[in-house]
């Protein structure tokens, strides 16, 4: 295997954008009848790749080549002249026209200049016959199909242009086990007649199953690129968080805390089988009463969306929830909150910041919607509430009528997490709580969770870093490929011992 | 994104230019100026017979409906919607109020009168929460849950008229539109008393707040547990019944309800009162006198075009002109622009001075 020309290289591909380095000197290679899987957490640069290979990014230096070609794709139908075609996680076809109008869509076959019907058909026939779909009329509308099958035409009309590369970019994160063995099959097909595949995926053993090499980032920058074979999960992962074993090991183990004994009692929050449609599914978790339970897991392991079901952001389609041994229908955030349940989102711009309003008016912003419009929360009141955790969280500038948005990341989680404590939850449940935010204060919020916890609340806390979850966590629920897969006492747990727990699948 | 640099206290003048009302009112009071200089008695107010005359009495006077249905607008595209129903509203609700007296036994008493009033502001209440049921459960967007009315609402009135223009006698129910209370017009008093209201309700209790947050950021406000389906609902329902207000002023001070042409385009001056108020359309923050400040604008340059005798062909474009500049001149990159320039001016001014100091 020495001398072959990739089908794609990508060498020294750098893509800033204002503030933010997402690429830098990245090389990345393609080679023929390969599947190649691109890892890395969310925010590694992997979407920013691909978009600079599809001409949806223009990179700012670096050379691509196609086949031994250097291209400059100024937009992506530059990129699909070149051979290049992308199937993404939601499907970029028209719903409302039919399977063989989708498939030919721009190339349809003309006689006398119109459209020759009869061509399309057969076509369309012949190149779901390859794929082995001929069970898919090519007259039937595209969304009578399931997104599955959907996704599969989208191959099929790349197919038809005789695509040399395919980038497949998170196909699977709405299919069910069956559909992911009929799309394995096509994508195991096209790369035996020499198709170039570029794989993106969240769930680890798939990426396992199906590539045979992979390309792992990190931060923008290039870790390596590794035979699948020679890769064990285990290194993998730790190349993807960027922590040598040996040095995961080092670290000093001593608990922050005396850790509260769980398994006694009536649990604050229980849920059993719970999941949604394309989210999450069959998880079981409890929480009782001043514990902290820690979610790891790698990033886009669908720790997220387990927050979102409990609080009610999302509706959870199977299983139950139990609020101190009774079931509850958790239907909305309002719902949640009345069984004093709170959160505190991982995206604070969208989804907890009123940006416009002032540091007062978002603190008291939860008590006063659990009042209600017409009861407002009197101002000398708000006045007390608002200075006592300016001072208790230390949140500066320490003025009420500063507007939140010209805070520090910091400092506007300060007052999402104040935002939370004045309606006095029972469960607190932190998505990435210290994500983004200076050092001191990300000591400060941890000390608070313990503080917390010691008063008595339950915490659900989610990090992407191991050590952090470890350090206030009193239990570690392990979140991997949208499945709850292991549960573990936090009793002198390193952060080694978690990372083999998700490298590992089940326990 | 535009993070502003909080307002460094220096010049008093630069304080007042960077309030968001500065804008507004500097283009009103230019306007009343303006017609100032070409009239010279334009400012003077005179009592006749008891009742207060002048050019200012009849901007507010002639504003009136403009700035109630404004200031019910004003809290719909602060929850990041828009209510185009309010000029049927407008004609449904004088169809209903006349075709009431004009079909009643005793057309001429209080009590007819004040029935009237009812039947208007119900109508309004049954727009209102029509509106907010498509806007906030059904999940309409709002230019087009409201559109349904703003078409059909016209209908409904000439329904109500039979295609004519029903004409009333009732000096009660006139007195709404044309009347006179206390020396002042009794609509400039129950506008005053709506904006008071409509103050209150917002800023005494949380709801100003909630309407904001909810424009500003839905998806954190449904988070933070915010029941924004009311909130919206309350804007929908405040809006129309300004609107029926309206409508009951515009048909008393004619005495007739005219399906085809009461409150004809009224959304648009509404609209553009608010925007030209300084409460943007994106929804968010929003100011009430703002509002009140840009109806007046309207309205100003309404008589202004008589004062100046600006020929009607061009009065269009001219009031165009106005708008556009106020506009402009509150948009972020105008006033970035305005910064810049201000800064470059700045810079210019020390350039020499440097070159002292390096020699």
């Amino acid at each position: 295997m020495n001398e072959i020309v990739p089908v794609v290289e990508m060498t020294d591909i750098s893509i800033g954008f204002p503030g933010v380095k997402a690429l830098d000197g990245v090389g990345f290679r393609l080679f023929q009848g390969e599947v190649h899987a691109l890892m890395g957490e969310n925010g590694a640069g992997k979407s920013t790749l691909i978009k600079a290979l599809t001409g949806v990014y223009t990179i700012d230096s670096g050379t691509i080549t196609v086949l031994g070609e250097t291209k400059r794709f100024a937009a992506p139908a530059e990129s699909q002249a070149a051979g290049i075609s992308t199937v993404y996680q939601e499907v970029n076809l028209c719903p409302n026209l039919t399977v063989e109008e989708n498939v030919l869509l721009g190339r349809e076959p003309r006689r006398l200049g119109a459209i020759d019907w009869k061509a399309v058909r057969t076509r369309t026939r012949e190149v779901l016959a390859e794929l082995h779909l001929e069970h898919v009329d090519p007259g039937s509308l595209l969304s009578s199909h399931s997104i599955a099958v959907q996704q599969l035409i989208a191959i099929a009309r790349s197919v038809e242009v005789n695509a040399k590369v395919l980038i497949l970019d998170e196909p699977t994160s709405s299919l069910d086990a069956g559909e992911v063995a009929q799309l394995f099959g096509v994508i195991r097909q096209l790369r035996d007649r020499g198709v170039a595949i570029l794989f993106v995926s969240h769930f680890l053993e798939q990426v396992y199953e199906i590539s045979d090499r992979m390309t792992v980032l990190r931060n923008g920058k290039l870790v390596g690129e590794y035979l699948t074979r020679d890769l064990s999960r285990m290194s993998l992962i730790s190349k993807m968080i960027g922590k040598e074993l040996e040095a995961l090991a080092e670290l000093d183990e001593a608990p922050a805390r005396t850790r509260a004994r769980s398994g006694d009692g009536i649990p604050f929050l229980e849920t059993q089988g719970l999941g949604r449609k394309g989210s999450v599914a069959n998880v079981d978790v409890s929480i009782h009463p001043g514990e902290v339970l820690g979610l790891a897991g790698l990033l886009g392991a669908g720790r997220t969306e387990i927050a979102r079901l409990l609080f009610g952001a999302d509706k959870a389609d199977e299983g139950l929830i139990r609020i101190k041994g009774s079931e509850q229908k958790i239907r909305s955030p309002r719902a949640a909150i009345d069984q004093r349940i709170a959160f505190c989102s991982e995206d604070r711009k969208k989804e907890g910041l009123i940006g416009d309003l002032s540091v007062r008016d978002n603190l008291v912003l939860a008590m006063q919607a659990s009042r209600g419009w017409a009861r407002r929360i009197p101002r000398r009141t708000q006045d007390e509430l608002v200075a006592e955790y300016i001072e208790a969280l230390d949140i500066r500038p320490a003025n009420p009528d500063a507007l939140i948005r010209n805070l520090s990341g910091g400092n506007q989680q300060k007052v999402l997490l104040a935002r939370w404590l004045v309606t006095h939850p029972e469960l607190l449940i932190l998505d990435e709580p210290t994500r983004g935010i200076d050092i001191g204060a990300k000591t400060q919020i941890q000390k608070l969770v313990n503080r917390l916890a010691a008063e008595g609340m339950s915490v659900l806390f989610i990090s992407s870093e191991l050590e952090e979850v470890l350090r206030v966590s009193d239990r570690v629920a392990v979140i991997k490929d949208r499945a709850k897969v292991a549960e573990i006492n936090n009793d002198g747990v390193s952060v080694e011992d978690v990372m083999a727990v998700i490298a590992g699948g089940t326990q | 994104m535009t993070s502003q640099q909080p307002a460094k206290p220096g010049h008093p003048l630069k304080t007042i230019l960077a309030h968001r009302l500065a804008w507004p009112v500097i283009a009103l009071a230019a306007l009343l100026l303006l017609n100032q200089l070409f009239r010279p008695d334009f400012l003077a107010l005179r009592m006749q017979d008891g009742h207060l005359y002048g050019s200012l009495i009849d901007i507010m006077r002639n504003g009136a409906p403009t700035i109630l249905i404004a200031l019910g607008m004003t809290l719909v595209i602060a929850t990041r919607g828009i209510d185009l129903s309010v000029g049927a509203v407008v004609a449904i609700a004088g169809a209903g109020s006349c075709a009431y007296i004009a079909a009643s036994p005793e057309p001429g008493s209080p009590a007819t009168a004040l029935t009237a009033v009812l039947i208007a502001v119900v109508a309004g209440l049954a727009v209102g929460a029509w509106n907010g049921f498509l806007v906030s459960t059904i999940g309409v967007q709002p230019i087009i849950a409201t559109l349904v009315l703003m078409t059909a609402g016209r209908g409904i009135a000439q329904l109500i008229t039979g295609g004519q223009i029903i004409s009333v006698s009732n000096d009660n129910y006139k007195a709404i539109g044309a009347g006179y209370v206390f020396t002042l017009p009794v609509s400039i008093l129950i506008t005053a008393a709506v904006f008071a209201l409509a103050a209150v309700l917002t800023r005494r209790t949380a709801l100003g707040t909630l309407i904001e947050a909810v424009g500003i950021n839905p998806v954190a406000s449904r988070l933070a547990g915010l029941r924004s389906r009311n909130i919206v609902w309350i804007v929908y329902v405040f809006s129309a019944v300004c609107a029926a207000f309206a409508g009951l002023m515009i048909s008393s001070n004619v005495t007739a309800a005219d399906a085809n042409n009461a409150g004809l385009y009224i959304e648009m001056d509404a609209i553009l009162a608010v925007v030209i108020g300084g409460t943007s359309l994106a929804g968010g923050r929003y100011t009430l006198t703002g509002t009140v400040v840009g109806a007046f604008i309207i309205q100003t340059l309404t008589t202004t075009v008589y004062t100046l005798g600006i020929p009607p062909e061009v009065t269009l474009v001219f009031k165009a002109l106005v708008v556009i500049t106020v506009c402009l001149l509150q948009a972020p990159k105008a006033r970035k622009v305005f910064a810049r320039l201000k800064t470059n001016a700045q810079s210019a001014a020390m350039e020499p001075a440097k070159e002292k100091v390096a020699l």
